[in-house]
Parts: structure tokens; sequence; C-alpha cells
């Protein structure tokens, strides 16, 4: 323990005797976002430790609880299970930021735009000449075994090459602040919503510390996420782009609601659309209005039950159709789960490689495929130590952490490997980087992840939200964020570099 | 705009002005025990003859008296127009267009649900004046928001035809509390206790202070006409009728279409009838069944717009 924390203290080289020291609170040998190991505040988090400091005892609690009630009030909720009585909870929320330097910013912001890139390509390679497969360097079982291939997209063309318009790339740092790419979530990623409202209060709760640390703005992702979306119909003045909801007993509701209102566009169900003629409509109080682009927050096989799944009833017969002949936009493109699938991301750095020719930038988390007879015999041989994820599975979901399991939870993957072994992979397990957390009256470290926004119009223009929601295992010890099984969520602060535009509070 | 909104919207402002109609009942009922007449008739029966679902009362709870009258119109989730159900249904609602209202309209409704929802579960409360007081502020800060924060596009005139079709159809309802009052003792006509009874009445519709300046003094068709036909206070049967048909005359201009919908002129029919009727012929022909009518009117109405806003369009 002790020779870890010297190690990194050295490491960071900010040890310096003028920052302020973070009173009654242990790194405990972890990498934290926001203090070195000896508890001193990193450079960026120097105005922010300054003020935790100075507070009365009592008031950040007093803080956190008063932010707890305005989301309540404000009906920021997520559905736990819909009965008469609406049960509702807010996403938890952690009134300690997380902050990012401007120099680990930049390297993120590139990675991913390097890696949305080749997404993409791959994407439009896949689902027409296969030229990765005919290289072999995806093998093409991989692929046609991935239940989120749909072989009804094969042949599709979406306008410049972007099937992935909107992603949410989840990204941890280890124990030495390396940043990783957990997974790249195409299909709809949400989570947006958060990042907009937590900046929103911590803005009301602390401008001074926010004005002091250079924080980069995220409001404008509405609009930028507008201007991309009504982009996607070039050939119209003014096209009516809508978004697509499940409805109002969807978990993430809240924020399609939220980007509809944000945007000024109509946020429809299934039933308010019809299609004719290979147009799409809107059934209004007026008559029919054609739709021209589609924010559509609907999974893939739930779009169009002539196409995917009959029972559907979410979705928008004939959808595909209008999709295909061309008078229709849609973000995302259906088909993009197929690189999402955990086995085909372990190939995402060969993509990179041969679609761009350039070398990755993010790393991948090292991967086993169980497939693979040898990573399988190691990955069986070492299950206490690595985190097993069923490839096709989300939301934390089908997924054991060795370390943490008892014997009987490893013994039943090991079977579950054996039984279906295309579907699993394992990585090591990563000791993920930590911040402050309130627990009750104390501050103690948490791990978190990060997920930050990329809009992509073309391959020449991705935008990535300078910021991005961070989710915190509240639990302690937990390497477990989803709000599902008990995560929080907290504002995310990436500083600017001089020159860079600053949020105002 | 969205047919499923539109009619999201609609029965959203119901269902808000329903719930705070069915708070004027209760506080107006309240008032008058405590002013404790003698021989005053048995207030809380007639409160659920006029809701019509007298059946459903017997059944659950038998003979009515205030603790079970109050429990039944605010608090049952079982009844499906409790002040209870008709809030959660209006945040439902107000959930799936959430988009369309303002932030500030929003969290209104989520306010005032969330304070009747944890008023229902705490036991220790004091189920009299000051919860209803304190519901009447919710309703005000509601019309505030509703007038204030947004702009009156065709989604505020949908959210005002759905809460004045409502507000005339529970003015008339009041108003016949009055005549289930009177059967048993058409004799206490004109006495004090009358007087007390009619003055609890207009305070049900706020609308006391402005029958005084008008009037004075207690007289039945002086208040009749006053419910009935008024034609500035806001919560008159022919006021409500003619905003109604004034948001509906808007929602026509603004799709541009050439003829006025069905519903619009059945509102306006009847505008005009209410304009035209005398006091005296309503009292002649007898008040209950004047006010039964009515409603039977502002269903049709309520049909009719359904027809032509929100189910017209969607293929067979």
């Amino acid at each position: 323990m002790q020779s870890q924390s010297q190690s990194q203290s050295t490491d960071s080289s900010v040890s310096s005797s003028e920052y302020p020291k973070l009173e009654g609170y242990l790194a405990e040998g972890f990498y934290d976002e926001v203090v070195c190991a000896d508890s001193v505040a990193r450079p960026d988090a120097v105005a922010l430790v300054d003020l935790i400091n100075r507070l009365p005892v009592g008031e950040l609690n007093r803080r956190q609880r008063a932010i707890e009630r305005s989301l309540y009030q404000m009906g920021i909720t997520f559905t736990v299970y819909s009965d008469e009585q609406g049960t509702e909870k807010i996403m938890p929320f952690d009134i300690i930021p997380r902050i990012i330097s401007a120099s680990v910013w930049s390297d993120v912001e590139l990675g991913l735009k390097q890696r949305i890139r080749a997404l993409n390509r791959f994407l439009d390679d896949v689902y027409n000449e296969r030229q990765i497969i005919k290289e072999g360097l995806i093998p093409a079982r991989i692929v046609d075994s991935c239940p989120q291939y749909l072989p009804q997209c094969k042949g599709l063309k979406p306008p410049a090459g972007v099937w992935c318009h909107i992603t949410g790339t989840d990204l941890v740092r280890d124990n030495e602040g390396a940043v990783f790419v957990l997974e790249d979530n195409l299909r709809c990623p949400s989570g947006v919503s958060y990042v907009l409202q937590n900046r929103a209060v911590m803005k009301k709760n602390f401008p001074r510390a926010f004005a002091d640390s250079s924080v980069r703005p995220v409001n404008d992702y509405p609009a930028r996420l507008y201007q991309m979306l009504r982009r996607m119909a070039p050939d119209l003045p003014n096209p009516t782009v809508v978004v697509l909801t499940p409805g109002v007993y969807n978990s993430a509701y809240y924020e399609h609601s939220f980007l509809a209102h944000q945007m000024g566009v109509e946020l429809v169900e299934g039933r308010d659309l019809v299609v004719e003629n290979d147009h799409v409509y809107m059934l209004t109080t007026d008559g029919r209005q054609q739709v021209d682009v589609i924010y559509r927050r609907v999974d893939d096989t739930f779009l169009d039950p002539e196409v995917f799944n009959k029972d559907s009833v979410l979705g928008v017969p004939g959808l595909m159709r209008a999709y295909r002949a061309g008078n229709v936009a849609l973000a995302n493109a259906p088909g993009t789960g197929v690189a999402d699938d955990k086995v085909v991301y372990a190939f995402v750095p060969e993509m990179i490689r041969f679609y761009l020719g350039e070398e990755p930038i993010l790393n991948n988390v090292p991967t086993y495929l169980c497939e693979r007879e040898e990573d399988r015999s190691y990955v069986l041989a070492h299950l206490d130590e690595l985190v097993v994820k069923a490839a096709g599975e989300s939301g934390g979901y089908g997924i054991l952490i060795g370390p943490h399991a008892t014997d009987e939870q490893r013994a039943e993957f090991a079977e579950k490997i054996r039984e279906n072994p295309r579907n699993y992979v394992a990585q090591p397990t990563l000791q993920l980087s930590r911040v402050p957390t309130m627990t009750g009256e104390t501050l103690e470290g948490r791990h978190v992840d990060l997920r930050p926004y990329i809009l992509c119009e073309s391959a020449d223009d991705v935008w990535v939200l300078p910021g991005g929601l961070t989710r915190v295992a509240l639990k302690k010890g937990s390497l477990v964020v989803n709000s599902s099984q008990g995560g929080g969520s907290k504002d995310t602060w990436v500083v600017a570099s001089p020159g860079q535009t600053v949020a105002r509070p | 705009m969205l047919s499923r909104v539109a009619e999201s919207v609609y029965w959203m402002s119901r269902q808000i002005e329903r719930a705070e109609n069915l708070a004027r009942f209760l506080e107006v009922t309240l008032h008058l025990i405590l002013d404790q007449p003698e021989n005053l008739v048995d207030p809380w029966e007639p409160l659920v003859r006029v809701t019509g679902d007298e059946e459903f009362f017997k059944k659950k709870y038998g003979h009515p008296n205030q603790e079970n009258v109050v429990n039944f119109l605010a608090f049952d989730e079982e009844y499906p127009n409790s002040m209870l159900t008709c809030l959660r249904a209006a945040r439902e609602n107000a959930r799936g267009v959430r988009e369309k209202l303002s932030s500030e309209a929003f969290e209104q409704i989520n306010e005032f649900y969330l304070f009747v929802n944890e008023a229902s579960r705490n036991e220790s409360l004091d189920r009299t004046s000051q919860f209803f007081d304190q519901i009447r502020q919710q309703t005000l800060l509601w019309s505030g928001v509703l007038e204030s924060t947004m702009a009156q596009d065709t989604a505020w005139h949908f959210a005002n035809v759905g809460r004045m079709l409502e507000r005339a159809d529970k003015t008339s309802r009041i108003l016949d509390v009055k005549y289930f009052n009177l059967l048993p003792s058409v004799e206490h006509v004109g006495t004090a206790v009358d007087d007390m009874q009619w003055s609890a009445l207009l305070l049900a519709i706020s609308g006391f202070e402005a029958y005084r300046r008008d009037y004075h003094e207690v007289s039945i068709p002086n208040v009749v006409g006053f419910f009935l036909f008024n034609r500035t206070f806001p919560r008159s049967v022919h006021r409500c009728v003619a905003s109604a048909g004034w948001s509906l005359g808007e929602i026509d201009q603004a799709s541009r279409k050439q003829t006025s919908s069905q519903s619009s002129k059945k509102v306006d029919a009847l505008k005009h009838r209410l304009a035209f009727t005398q006091v005296e012929e309503v009292l002649a022909g007898g008040m209950h069944e004047f006010v039964d009518l009515l409603q039977l009117e502002l269903n049709d109405i309520g049909n009719t717009l359904a027809e032509d806003y929100f189910q017209a369009l969607i293929p067979a």
C-alpha cells in the first residue's frame, strides 16, 4: 500500500506545498481524480478543495440534500417499476464533481474521434463489401453470429457513410490514471440529459468554485444535436425533425422529453406516425405532416414490425421502406449494434489500423475471447481475477466480477462459458479510479467511469461534448456504476486550455 | 400539433380542474358545518350524489359521513375521480407531453401531486380547512403558471378547452348540491340558514364577493343567475362555455380550416342558448333538470371534440 502511494505522488508530480490538502480524506492507494496520494489537491481541483475545506461542518450535506430535493421537484426521475404509485426515484446525484485536466481531455477527444471514424467505416463495410472480413482481420462467423448484426440492413448506404451519429462511449481510468475504452455504446446511448441537469444544479450551488476552475461548457449540446439532425436532410430548407420515444414508461423517457423540449421539436411515439407511399407522416390536429429526420430512441428490432420484431407496437410499420427509399433519415441507423458486441469490441484497434492506417490513441481493455480455445482455458483458470461479460448484455447485467464473486457464482459462469463460449469475453479487473463522494457526513473515495458523448455528422465533422456523464458506484468498494444497480452520477468538469471557451456560472 | 399530445393536454387540464373543484366541494361543506346551524340537513350525502357515483360509494363506504366522504373525494385510490387519482392521471398525461409544457407548468403539476400524495399517507394530517387552503393555493399557482409561462398556442388552447368544459360542468354541479340540500326542507327557503347555505355555495366558486358587489342580498334567482349566466365572473357556466368557444375558434384558425369544427359549432350553440335563457325559466322548469341537460350537452361537446381532433385522422 505505502509504496504504491509513494510512486503515484511522484508520478503525478504535483505534490506542491502550496496546494491545499483535502482534510480527513484518504486516497487509500487508489488513483483519485481530485487529489493525489497524499490527499493534496490536484492542480485543477485547488478551487474545489479549498471551498470544501472552508465550508462549515454539515454544509456540504445540507447542499447535497437541497439538490436532491430540487431534482425530485423538477421531476428528473426514472421509473423503477411502473405501478399506480408511480414509483420513481431520482438518479442519485453526488455533489462532488469529477475534474479532468485539459491535457488528458485532449487525448480523449482525439481518441474518440478516431474511434468513431473507424467504427462508422466498419459498419459501412460489414453491411456492404466486407473488406475487413475478406482481408482476414475479423472472422465472418464472429460478425454473423452476433445477435445485433441485422441481415435486413445489408446493402444500406446511409448518407456520408455515417451509421452512428450519436455515441456515448464508456471510458475508465485504471490505477495509474491511464484511460481505457470499456464499451462503445453505439445504440441510443442515454444519460446526456443528466449531464446538462447536473451541470445546472452545480452552477447554482457552487458558483464560486465553478468560476475559479475554468470549466468548459456543455449546454450547447441540444443546439449541436439539432444542427446535426437537420443537416441529415440536406436538400430541405426546413426539415421536420422529431424524437421517437417508446413512451412514458421507458426508463429514459425523461431524457427523450428533455431533448425534444430543448431542441423545440415534436416528441413522437410509434402510434403518432404512419407510412404512406414510403413517406413518414405524423398525425396532428391539422391532419398529416411529413417527417424528414427521426432521432429514434427505440431499439433496432422494435423500429418496424414489417421488417424486424413483428409484435412490436412501439415502432412504425413501413419505416424501413421509407428509410431505404431515402425519404426519411434515421439517427442512429439500424444495425449499429454489431459494432457494440463485446467480442467485436476486441477488434476495434484492428479496425483503426485497417481503415485509417493509424495507431489507436485510446486503449482497449485487454480482452480474452472465450471462443478461442487458449483464451478460454486461461479465463476458466483465472475466474477469480477476471471480469467476465456476456457479449450481448448491457446495463451491468450478465457480468461476473471475479474477485468479488462467490465460488458458486464463479462455477455458474464457468458452466455458461463452456456452454456458449461465443457469448463470453473476459478482461482483467481494473482498479477503477476514484473521486471523493458524500457518504453521510464525510467524504470517501468511490469508483467512477465516464461517458462522453460524440456527435458525428461526417468523417470530417465529429464533435465531442467537453464533459460527460460520470457515473459513480455509491457502494463502498463496488465497481458497478449502473443506475439500475446502485450507481449515481456526478458533474464532470473538463478544464479549459488557454483560449478555450469557459462556462459561466 | 400531434393528436395524441392534444388529447393529453386536454385531459391533463381537465383532471387538474376536476381535482380543484373536488377540493372546493369539500371545503365549502366543511365551512358550512363549522357554523353548526341546528336545522342543517346532512351535508355529506348530497356531496356524494352530485358526483353521480353514489353506487360506488355506498358499496364501499355505506352511510356518508365527514370522514368517509373526505376520504372518498380526496384520497380514494380506487375511485377514478378522486383528487388523488385525478392528479396522478394529470401528472401521467403531463409526463407524456412534458416538452409541450413550460418547465414551470410541469413542476407545478408535479408539486401539486406530490403534496396531495404525501397528505394521503399522512395519518396525522388535519384534513379540514388548512389542508384545503393549501390546495387552493396550489390551484391558483397552477392557473398563474398556465397564464404567465405558456405561449397561447394550440397546446394552450386545448388546455383551456379542457379546463373550461370541466369548470362549467362542476359549477353546475356545485349549484346542484343546493338542489339536493333543499329537497327535504323546502320550507327553509328564505330563512337565515338558507342565506348561509347560499353564501357558502357562492364561496365554493370564489364568487361571494363578486356576487355581493352586484346584488348585496342573497336571492335565489340572483344566485342561480350568477352561477349560470354571469357574463364576467370566471367560473360562471356562461363565461366558461364562451371561453371554450373562443379557444376552439383559435384552434380552427391556427389550422387554417375553412369551416368551423363540429365541436366549435356545438359550443357556440350552447353559448347562445345560455345567453338567451332567463333565470325564471330555469326555476320554473326545475333547476335540477336544467343542470342535468346542461351536463349532457357538455359531455356531447367533449365527445365531438375527440372525434374532431383526437381520433378522426387515425387510419382505420
